[in-house]
């Protein structure tokens, strides 16, 4: 991260933004995060799960991903979440807000998490060497057109991904045509 | 105060997983079960755009921006199902849908 800095300092870019941003920033997704799973309430989790998808956005932002920011603002939590509050308005009942907020089994889902915990912290522990700086960090001003360049492709040519954004309008389509079916009374 | 690498980022990742996975297990809501998995890809979406920047190209945001494309359409598909369920048999309750039980 900082040899790119460096260079972006030297080119005239300021900083974006200081440690203590990532530090609030992050401590933010976490506790939000660490909120949806555990309040009772099914709409009090969802509005948790909001603030952390815009405190993610907001890391994505410190990472020079702008247009990231704007697709995970727009879709995810404008989109996705207000589906979300609009399933837990049709199957609210009020018996399933006043009973045990943890299922039977809870005991071996902490320890696998606990496990899976202790495998993440030994790989970072033995493999800090692995995440050194490599590339030469893309510049912020054009990251929309190059996202752009390698979706839709250049003029006359194909990008890199632009069969893989037809096959993700082809999955749309397929999740379109199942949520419409599966929530017609009579097929 | 010590600058911002990767592994910063990798580590917010990892613990945002965690607590999705822990979600996932514990909890007896199934639309909360539903919305950890969203957590669950966005730590992983986090990961992609802090090893873009490592890398310095855009490969891991193109990949992020699908997996969100992916996530919109498992949350539809995900709740036309829980809905379905629910005409079924009025329970958003994981203990209680057990047709399949033996």
């Amino acid at each position: 991260m900082n040899p790119g800095m460096n260079a972006a300092l030297n080119s005239g870019m300021a900083p974006v933004a200081t440690p203590w941003f990532f530090y609030v920033l992050a401590g933010m997704a976490v506790i939000s995060g660490g909120l949806v799973i555990t309040l009772r309430n099914a709409v009090h989790a969802a509005l948790a799960l909001i603030v952390t998808l815009l405190s993610v956005a907001s890391l994505y932002l410190m990472l020079y991903a702008p247009f990231v920011t704007g697709v995970q603002i727009v879709v995810y939590a404008g989109g996705i979440m207000v589906l979300f509050l609009f399933v837990i308005m049709l199957v609210n009942i009020e018996r399933s807000s006043k009973e045990h907020r943890f299922n039977r089994i809870w005991p071996a889902g902490l320890a696998a998490a606990c496990v899976l915990l202790a495998l993440f912290v030994s790989a970072f522990v033995k493999g800090r060497a692995l995440f050194a700086d490599r590339g030469m960090p893309l510049p912020e001003s054009s990251n929309t057109q190059q996202i752009a360049t390698m979706l839709y492709g250049e003029a006359g040519k194909m990008g890199q991904y632009t069969f893989a954004f037809e096959i993700a309008s082809l999955l749309l389509l397929v999740a379109i045509l199942g949520a419409v079916i599966m929530t017609k009374k009579k097929i | 105060m010590a600058p911002i690498t990767t592994l910063h980022y990798l580590v917010v990742a990892a613990a945002l997983f965690v607590l999705g996975v822990v979600g996932v297990l514990i909890r007896r809501n199934v639309v909360i079960v539903l919305m950890s998995i969203e957590l669950i890809l966005n730590a992983v979406n986090l990961n992609l755009v802090a090893f873009s920047r490592m890398w310095g190209n855009l490969h891991g945001q193109v990949f992020a921006i699908f997996i969100i494309v992916d996530a919109a359409a498992e949350a539809a598909v995900g709740l036309g199902i829980l809905i379905a369920f629910f005409r079924n048999k009025e329970t958003v309750n994981v203990d209680e849908i057990d047709l399949l039980k033996w």
